[in-house]
């Protein structure tokens, strides 16, 4: 061994030892993690259009197209306001997931994340939560929009509302991260994720009743768990409140978010699938 | 003092292919250590191990004392990572990536001052995705660094790279060394392992097959004797009279001895006493290049 060898090893770095703990540091590099994910959401300006404005958008172009318009026997409006609801939550949690979690993948940034002493929990907990930010300023803006351009006001049981937006979201963000899976590349991560969504949005009745469907698409729609979100959606808007048939209509929401979380779990992977 | 890596028979498989078969090797603390190989001789498989990405299907490691399977949190704290190809948020500024990624460390290093090392200095505020390819493998290395490992891996770091930008790489990985951070990198260049490391393991088919200082690498190498065979010679009769091993025939023949002065004596003498001349008569040692393409080389 040489001299030289010997200097090294008499100058060693320092040892990571001096390990902040507690409640309160976890708290903050969790708070930290959340603010991070908010800037760069916020900032891909295409991305947040995709998710964010796009129901938005739907819903101004709906309402002007749909003015006037009855649809089974009452304003259109009464229709699409929670359709946009719904559609808010698929883009935000399904769409906006699963293609922020594939590129991110396919990208190296997973793995990268993986290496370092963040627990991945509190990684893709961050992330979930910034999501979940985004859906409630979402939600309040469609509320708002509903209210003073469209004519349908707040549902006395508003707090319904909330509750469905939180379970639809908690199922949509279970299968938009089970979905990544099945998603081997970024380049085709909006393809594949697009294909699924929309058909879903279409049949699910996100934008007009679907009781004239073909008996089979009936019978796959029914299968959806959009379609039921809609369902006890449109109950608090138009009767004021969920119902029975809406609550057991529900737990094929909760089956698909179940099914979707335990995909999830076992089948979420860190590493790029190419190469 | 424990070494920083000690590697005794590590294997991995990928189904039936086998892509580490076996390798021992330890680095010392403050060791600059690199791994030599063509692509597939299976170099990023043992670092993946022992940066806790894959489990070993056997052998024993011991990374800072640690087994980086069950490190976890507590291993990954300790060493500092550079992937072959690793993303970095696009939307965030340098110095912004660089302060999440401090944040998740026990006792991160000064931002400003990794950036300084890594030569971002003046790119701290620019995003990350309007950086240029080298700038942004200097990301990587400062995001490796920040964290103050006591071991740093780095995977392939200059492929890819212009000759100036290899240059500037090599400069900053000599200038970590001398503070003492361990370092085992990948590479398959030659010239960026002789240029950086203290120690060189060789790996060819997932088998290390040389290992040593660059320099007693190069030395293993014999001196050859090359000259164009005249007219009807035998080359094997001339191999016999300078005591020397046919490496080559044809044309030309080339002769590996041990020592060049005595075997050159007697071909001379060979070739004076019959009227005729060794064209293109040269002695050379084989570069470190060629032991390195001998080494790997696949077996025909």
């Amino acid at each position: 061994m040489s001299s030289e060898r010997s200097e090294r090893v008499a100058a060693p770095p320092v040892p990571a030892t001096a390990r902040p703990a507690g409640a309160g540091y976890g708290l903050r590099r969790y708070l930290r993690q959340v603010t991070a994910e908010q800037r760069v959401y916020w900032r891909n300006g295409a991305s947040a259009f995709f998710t964010f404005f796009l129901p938005i958008l739907f819903l101004v172009f709906l309402g002007l197209f749909g003015r006037d318009r009855i649809v089974d026997g009452r304003p259109y409006a009464d229709f699409f306001v929670p359709g946009m609801l719904g559609m808010a939550v698929v883009m935000t949690t399904f769409a906006g997931l699963a293609i922020t979690l594939v590129i991110r993948r396919e990208r190296g940034m997973l793995k990268r994340v993986r290496g370092t002493p963040l627990p991945p929990i509190v990684y893709l907990g961050a992330l979930v939560t910034s999501t979940m930010i985004v859906l409630a300023l979402e939600t309040i803006v469609v509320l708002f929009l509903g209210d003073l351009a469209f004519g349908v006001p707040l549902p006395s049981h508003w707090y319904e509302v909330i509750a469905l937006v939180a379970l639809g979201a908690a199922c949509f963000a279970g299968l938009g991260i089970a979905v990544t899976r099945f998603v081997p590349n970024a380049e085709g991560s909006s393809a594949v994720v697009n294909a699924i969504y929309l058909p879903v949005l279409f049949l699910s009745g996100a934008f007009f009743p679907v009781h004239g469907l073909p008996e089979f698409l009936q019978w796959f729609a029914d299968a959806l768990p959009l379609t039921h979100l809609l369902d006890a959606m449109r109950a608090v808007f138009i009767h004021g409140g969920i119902g029975r048939d809406e609550l057991q209509g529900l737990l094929v929401v909760v089956l698909w978010g179940v099914g979707g979380a335990v995909v999830a779990l076992r089948t979420f992977r860190w590493e790029p699938f190419g190469g | 003092m424990d070494p920083a890596i000690d590697v005794q028979g590590l294997r991995k498989s990928y189904g039936s292919f086998e892509a580490v078969r076996g390798i021992s090797f330890e680095v010392a603390r403050g060791e600059v250590f690199a791994i030599l190989g063509p692509n597939g001789a299976g170099k990023t498989t043992t670092v993946e191990v022992l940066e806790g990405y894959r489990d070993a299907d056997g052998g024993t490691i011991r990374v800072l004392g640690m087994d980086p399977a069950t490190g976890g949190s507590a291993y990954r704290a300790r060493i500092g990572i550079v992937l072959q190809a690793s993303g970095v948020y696009p939307y965030m500024s340098v110095r912004e990536a660089a302060e999440l990624f401090a944040g998740w460390y026990p006792n991160p290093r000064p931002v400003a001052e990794v950036l300084e090392a890594v030569d971002l200095g003046e790119q701290a505020s620019t995003r990350v995705r309007l950086l240029s390819g080298g700038q942004r493998r200097r990301l990587d290395v400062a995001l490796a660094l920040v964290g103050n490992p006591e071991l740093l891996f780095l995977d392939e770091p200059t492929t890819g790279f212009d000759p100036g930008a290899r240059r500037g790489a090599w400069e900053m990985i000599a200038g970590l060394a001398e503070t003492g951070t361990t370092i085992l990198l990948t590479t398959h260049y030659m010239d960026e392992a002789q240029a950086l490391a203290h120690r060189v393991a060789v790996m060819r088919a997932g088998e290390i097959v040389a290992l040593g200082p660059p320099a007693t690498l190069g030395a293993g190498g014999r001196p050859q004797i090359r000259f164009e065979l005249p007219g009807d010679a035998d080359p094997h009769e001339l191999a016999a009279l300078a005591g020397g091993v046919i490496v080559a025939t044809g044309d030309r023949l080339v002769l590996e001895v041990d020592e060049p002065t005595e075997p050159v004596h007697r071909l001379t003498g060979w070739a004076l006493e019959r009227g005729v001349t060794l064209e293109r008569l040269e002695v050379v040692r084989p570069s470190l290049e060629d032991v390195y393409l001998a080494l790997t080389a696949e077996d025909a």
